[in-house]
């Protein structure tokens, strides 16, 4: 664990990208205790309110007998503290719930991008040369041509009903494209590590094709697989933000994208409603930022030529 | 008798790692007289290819040359600041890289590639005299002009090596520094690149210090020898009276590794492996190794002396000097 | 040897358009919707007309637009049109055609996303490369966070901090539209052209930011690779001056798998101009995609969405084309 912390103190990058992401997930779990979920939908509460604590319901939580008593007026002092929206949500409350529905999706964005890229790449890569090879890498580098988030949009749009997607229908819809490039790398990485001697040397010891992959090439790909990951994760998010800010969902949940497509909506900017556009573009980037900082700080592991002094 | 061309004193060059310094090189003395090639031999980490880059003082971070004198023709190098250093190379002194398959640029034609050494150097020829130079260096490195407008990816290994070769000899310098020039080819035009290089130095006169870890290679080519092992010399000389008679242990055990026709079948190397250059052992550094070390070689290290002339041994095993 | 791989380029080139025509075609007719019944009963809510005679007309608008022939006709029918660039019309604002709405779009967007990507890359490559110089100041790594912050944002969120910040508080730049609100249009005149280019700052600015970020940080793992290679090595022992190690040995060489990823960056330059258009009110193709969406007209999503996957691929291909031209090895080896 000590040998952990010693290596995140020389990759600063790594260091702070996992920092931010923890931070970020703790905000979204332990913010649930301090919120009324309905509190993110709309004509929760009073509009258009910039932040500040309620506090005569706070000063009521001494009054209160039960424990449940006491935290049900600590959320409503605490449901202003980021302010409120045009259509009377609480900001607080959106963003805790968003910003954990966001990291859902991004989450199974990551997974099948991480899944699929990873059985996809292995397997084109060490049987390159062949038709299954041939076939996936050029659908693979045609998907990869077309911009991803075009696609989202034709997809999103022919989805049944766009205005009811679910997390889950919305987090599948940006896996679509989350697979490409992580098979793409892992294909021409595990094509490198081929020809290396102790592959040369698991074949002759009559390790078969399977085995070879789980066993010797996987466990050498660890930080590879690792930043596919936070690369996919990172693209789901994004591709889901896109989507969001279009309009394309279900509007009424307080996804991070959908806030802001309320702010255009309801031109905050105009109305100097600074909160409801700093708040959730604060959490965006910080979590973009993560996830990119968490992807940087394993390349440096991935690739060491890029580890420099500097 | 002439000045020497080379003169190095005292030099060191350490790595600064977070475990401590590296001794790559850690006291060399060195004189190398106009016109003699010498061999600088080592096995891998000896610090032989480090004394090449510290020679043309390109150096890098972690490493730094911590010490020492390197008098090219009367000027201390160290004393240069880095647009006179610029100057020197190449001019003064030039290198002859291992491997050149790599060390050509991609993308530049080779016409080019020799051009921009010269240019930046003496702007003052014009395109026409250029590209003549460039014709007569191909030709004198045994390539024809055809070379010129071509790319490095379209020549093999041995033309690309003569390439570097005729770069390096582009400017006339007084000292040509080849770091094991031929390790990446063939035996058979690993000859051929050795006598045009023979032939070059011969026709230009030229110093040649010729890095490497081949002693067979180097008994053919070399005047003088220079025996390198953990960053220091044991034993430098003519070719010749080391041969005959290696006054170091080290040095004896490397002329009897070498495989001779009449042994079939028996290889001897050097039991046991270098030190960690970062934890130097006291006394003499090649004592874990020596068949004949001493108690004394525990403790002290030998200097590096004269025993006879021009002949320059560091071994207790003709009499006890501290360094 | 060239012609090998001109073929081979044009194949793919030929493959991407046939995947996106074919996408657009199959998705919708997966799919349990029918855009057509959608829209008039959609206006018949809308205008509260009484709810007669609307199956007929369902029918009519139905055989207008060709469905209800069988699949494989459509599909048939579908690739010729789109051979001669027709797109079909717009159901929401019939009889428009989507090429009209196109042709009246794609200006804006051609000016915006060029500007932006050629500045993007012009900057963006010479910082990367200065950054991952070895000879740079050190004090020059400071730009490394906001620039990873940078190219790690989506462009519109970019764009509304900017909106906020820099033409609500500070007023310094409009809030939005290619022109001010009582301008006239008067492409002759240089004085419009001026007001087009204030306009245009920040969204420009937005994607700019964007790709400089990317690409810098591209560059600059690019150049600290290349400055690993031998022949920056010998190149310092010619003794060679140091712009010329940086530009001709340096930059050019890290320069070219840069190059490779080109169209990907295409890509995520136009895919973020569409939300950035949107957001400033710009009236190029982002935002006529996004007003069509909204409106649920699938032929607008659908024309728009080919026209631009086919404007990134052929860039794309001409890009490739110019790839010899800079690696010589390439014509030589073997297509890659």
């Amino acid at each position: 664990m000590r040998g952990f912390f010693a290596y995140v103190g020389r990759n600063p990058a790594l260091g702070w990208g996992l920092g931010i992401l923890i931070g970020l997930l703790l905000f979204t779990l332990v913010g649930r205790v301090f919120i009324n979920t309905e509190d993110a939908y709309g004509l929760a509460t009073k509009p258009d309110l910039p932040p500040g604590l309620d506090r005569e319901a706070l000063a009521k939580i001494g009054e209160m007998p039960t424990l449940k008593g006491k935290l049900d007026q600590l959320r409503l002092g605490l449901r202003h503290i980021f302010g409120t929206d045009s259509q009377g949500k609480s900001l607080l409350a959106s963003i805790v719930v968003g910003t954990g529905m966001t990291l859902e999706i991004g989450a199974i964005a990551g997974a099948f991008g991480l899944g699929i890229g990873t059985l996809l790449g292995f397997v084109t890569g060490y049987y390159a040369g062949s038709l299954l090879d041939n076939v996936v890498t050029s659908v693979v580098d045609v998907v990869l041509t077309m911009p991803g988030f075009l696609i989202l949009v034709l997809i999103a749009s022919s989805v049944a009903d766009p205005n009811k997607m679910s997390v889950l229908t919305m987090g599948l819809v940006v896996s679509v494209t989350a697979w490409a490039f992580p098979t793409r790398a892992i294909r021409s990485q595990v094509l490198s590590m081929r020809e290396r001697p102790f592959v040369m040397m698991a074949k002759l010891s009559a390790m078969s094709g399977p085995e070879i992959i789980l066993k010797e090439l996987m466990p050498n790909l660890l930080p590879y697989l690792v930043m596919s990951l936070a690369n996919s994760v990172y693209g789901g998010v994004m591709g889901s933000l896109g989507l969001q800010g279009l309009g394309i969902g279900d509007r009424r949940q307080p996804y991070l994208g959908m806030i802001i497509w309320w702010i255009q909506y309801y031109s905050a900017f105009l109305r100097g409603m600074w909160w409801w556009i700093i708040e959730p573009v604060s959490i965006i980037i910080l979590l973009l930022t993560a996830l990119t900082l968490i992807s940087f700080g394993l390349d440096e592991i991935a690739n060491p030529r890029t580890r420099r002094s500097v | 008798m002439n000045e020497p061309i080379l003169k190095i004193v005292d030099l060191r060059v350490y790595y600064h790692v977070e475990a401590g310094a590296v001794k790559a090189v850690d006291g060399v003395d060195l004189d190398l007289d106009p016109g003699v090639k010498l061999g600088l031999v080592g096995e891998s980490g000896s610090g032989k290819s480090t004394m090449a880059l510290a020679l043309m003082r390109m150096i890098k971070e972690p490493g730094r040359i911590e010490g020492g004198q390197m008098i090219l023709d009367g000027t201390d190098l160290m004393t240069l600041n880095d647009e006179q250093m610029r100057q020197v190379r190449l001019s003064q002194l030039s290198m002859i890289p291992q491997g050149a398959m790599n060390s050509l640029h991609p993308l530049l034609r080779i016409e080019d590639q020799i051009i921009d050494g010269i240019r930046d150097h003496d702007p003052t020829l014009d395109r026409s005299e250029l590209r003549e130079r460039v014709g007569i260096l191909l030709e004198s490195v045994e390539l024809t002009r055809r070379v010129a407008r071509m790319y490095p990816h379209e020549l093999s290994g041995g033309m690309k090596q003569r390439v570097a070769m005729a770069i390096a000899i582009s400017l006339h310098p007084a000292l040509i520094i080849a770091d094991e020039p031929t390790s990446a080819l063939d035996v058979v035009i690993q000859r051929q690149v050795m006598e045009t290089l023979d032939r070059l130095q011969d026709e230009m006169d030229l110093s040649i210090i010729l890095i490497g870890h081949d002693m067979g290679l180097m008994a053919q080519f070399v005047d003088r020898l220079a025996v390198m092992y953990a960053g220091r010399l044991m034993e430098l000389g003519d070719t010749k009276d080391l041969f005959r008679e290696p006054l170091h242990p080290y040095t004896d055990l490397l002329i009897q590794s070498l495989p001779v026709l009449e042994n079939k079948g028996v290889f001897t190397g050097i039991p046991g492996i270098t030190p960690s250059l970062l934890d130097v052992p006291p006394g003499c550094v090649f004592h874990t190794r020596c068949p004949a070390a001493t108690d004394v070689c525990q403790e002290v290290t030998p200097a590096f002396r004269q025993l006879r002339p021009g002949h320059w041994v560091s071994c207790h095993e003709h009499g006890v000097v501290e360094a | 040897m060239r012609l090998s791989y001109l073929l081979r380029r044009l194949g793919f080139l030929v493959g991407v358009l046939w995947t996106a025509a074919t996408l657009n075609f199959v998705l919708p007719h997966i799919a349990p919707r029918d855009p057509v019944a959608e829209q008039i009963n959609q206006k018949v809510a809308t205008m509260g007309l009484t709810a007669t005679g609307i199956a007929e007309q369902i029918e009519s608008y139905k055989e207008i637009f060709g469905l209800n022939k069988p699949l494989w006709q459509q599909y048939v029918d579908y690739l010729w049109r789109l051979l001669h660039f027709d797109f079909g019309f717009s159901i929401v604002n019939y009889p428009r055609t989507v090429n009209e709405l196109i042709a009246q779009s794609v200006w804006w967007t051609i000016g915006l996303v060029g500007t932006a990507t050629i500045l993007a890359f012009l900057l963006g490559t010479l910082l990367g490369a200065l950054l991952g110089w070895h000879k740079s100041p050190k004090a020059m790594g400071a730009l490394i966070p906001p620039l990873m912050v940078f190219s790690a944002s989506p462009a519109f969120v970019l764009a509304l901090v900017m909106i906020y910040f820099l033409a609500f508080r500070a007023k310094l730049f409009p809030l939005g539209r290619p022109y001010g609100f009582l301008t006239t249009v008067n492409w002759s005149s240089f004085k419009f052209w001026i007001e087009v280019a204030y306009h245009a700052v920040l969204p420009a600015l937005s994607l700019i930011l964007v790709s400089l970020g990317q690409w810098s940080l591209g560059m600059r793992a690019m150049m600290i690779t290349t400055e690993g290679d031998d022949y920056m090595t010998f190149a310092e022992a010619k003794g060679l001056k140091g712009p010329r190690l940086f530009f001709q040995y340096g930059l050019r060489n890290a320069l070219l798998p840069q190059i490779t990823s080109l169209a990907v960056r295409l890509g995520a330059i136009v895919s973020g101009s569409t939300l950035v258009e949107v957001y400033f009110q710009y009236p190029g193709l982002g935002n006529r995609l996004g007003g069509a969406i909204q409106a649920l007209d699938y032929y607008v999503i659908s024309g728009i969405v080919f026209f631009m996957v086919m404007g990134i691929a052929l860039a794309t291909f001409f890009v490739d084309l110019l790839y010899p031209f800079l690696d010589p090895r390439i014509s030589y080896a073997r297509g890659t």
